[in-house]
């Protein structure tokens, strides 16, 4: 006999969709996020090739010719070029993101998301100019 | 003749399928109604043998969340009109929850989550709680109003793929509620709700792909609770490491 104090137990033949290895495939805001992701690969590669780029640097004048040399292929020279866009396209994306994560709060009311990224895309633009101006002969 | 519109909806009729096919069933395409009532009209009028959710009608009780056309809705707040007559609309159950029938989803392991992060206040002076009086500042409750809007309707859940790939992640909504409560100026049970959220299943599992904030109805925006409570958790040990005398 039950328990009237038990509620009534059902077993359920429940029904579960696997998760698709395509799954990021099916939908484009996925897409992006794992496009986004994966640009992380590009922004390590890039990290780690600037820091080749120093050591070379600190090494003296020959070791830089070496490193200009070994650089300045053509293979290289397109993989750089991917590089750059995709660091460039996880820098937009990880940019627009900011106002999600930080909250800042002026005179009482909440900055906007939009006054929000548009600093952080104004200081970046900034930091380019800076850069841009020494590596450029400043 | 009146116009009309087709639906494709999801079957699943567990003693005679071992997984879901679509059935289609043609409308009125009537543009007074919201989906829900499309739904309504096929059970009461063509196949009651269809099975879903609903309750309220009013975008309040969170019931009647379904895919439509791949993306979670709540069906009450989707005017038909929204769609094309030309074109069938496709309707399934909430995807990443198991299906118990047609488009009913078993919602267990969504509770055991919810109740997992405390979302009540918690004080250490409960018995006061009967008879005093906790004031509240506009400030105050600014603070985490926009994060109580929440009804519990699981569209984030199914918008969030780490929910589909990680059954253990305690997921956007639940969340974004222990967050609620964090912020309360009444309550004092971060320090609680830590153990469970400082977890990889946790707030650590999200990877901000940020789809639950666009699903949502209410605009609570899950994906911003979540990651200012990384953001606040990662600032804490930051102080502990560089400040331990100063730490609370």
């Amino acid at each position: 006999m039950s328990n009237p104090s038990q509620p009534p137990t059902v077993d359920l033949k429940l029904y579960r969709r696997p998760m698709p290895f395509g799954w990021w495939l099916e939908n484009g805001a996925y897409f992006r996020f794992i496009a986004r992701e994966l640009t992380c690969i590009f922004v390590g590669a890039f990290a780690l090739l600037t820091l080749d780029m120093v050591r070379a640097l600190g090494q003296g004048p020959e070791a830089y010719a070496a490193f200009a040399a070994r650089t300045g292929t053509t293979a290289y020279i397109a993989f750089s070029l991917l590089a750059f866009a995709a660091v460039l396209y996880h820098a937009v994306t990880f940019l627009r993101l900011v106002p999600t994560t930080v909250v800042v709060r002026l005179g009482g009311e909440r900055v906007p998301d939009g006054a929000i990224a548009g600093a952080h895309f104004a200081l970046w633009a900034v930091a380019s100019l800076v850069v841009a101006f020494i590596v450029l002969g400043g | 003749m009146a116009e009309t519109i087709k639906l494709t909806v999801a079957r699943y009729r567990p003693e005679e399928q071992s997984e879901p096919t679509f059935q289609s069933y043609e409308v009125p395409y009537n543009k007074d109604w919201v989906l829900l009532d499309a739904l309504n009209h096929v059970k009461n009028e063509i196949d009651g043998s269809l099975t879903f959710r609903w309750s309220c009608r009013m975008g309040v009780c969170g019931s009647c969340g379904m895919m439509v056309d791949g993306v979670p809705k709540l069906t009450c707040a989707v005017p038909l009109t929204d769609y094309r007559p030309s074109e069938p609309v496709r309707i399934e159950p909430l995807q990443f929850f198991p299906v118990i029938r047609d488009l009913v989803v078993d919602i267990t392991s969504f509770l055991g989550k919810l109740s997992s992060v405390k979302p009540w206040i918690i004080r250490d002076d409960v018995e006061a709680t009967e008879v005093a009086e906790y004031r509240q500042s506009p400030a105050e409750l600014d603070e985490y109003k926009q994060f109580s809007m929440c009804i519990n309707c699981m569209l984030c859940y199914s918008a969030c793929p780490v929910v589909g790939l990680e059954s253990e992640f305690t997921g956007p909504a639940a969340i974004a509620l222990a967050q609620r409560y964090n912020l309360d100026s009444r309550d004092a049970g971060a320090a609680e709700r830590q153990d469970v959220l400082n977890e990889h299943e946790g707030m650590w599992g999200c990877t901000f792909v940020g789809e639950c904030t666009k699903v949502c109805p209410k605009n609570v925006d899950p994906a911003g609770a979540i990651q200012l409570y990384k953001m606040a958790t990662a600032t804490d040990w930051m102080k502990s490491m560089l400040l331990p005398w100063g730490a609370k």
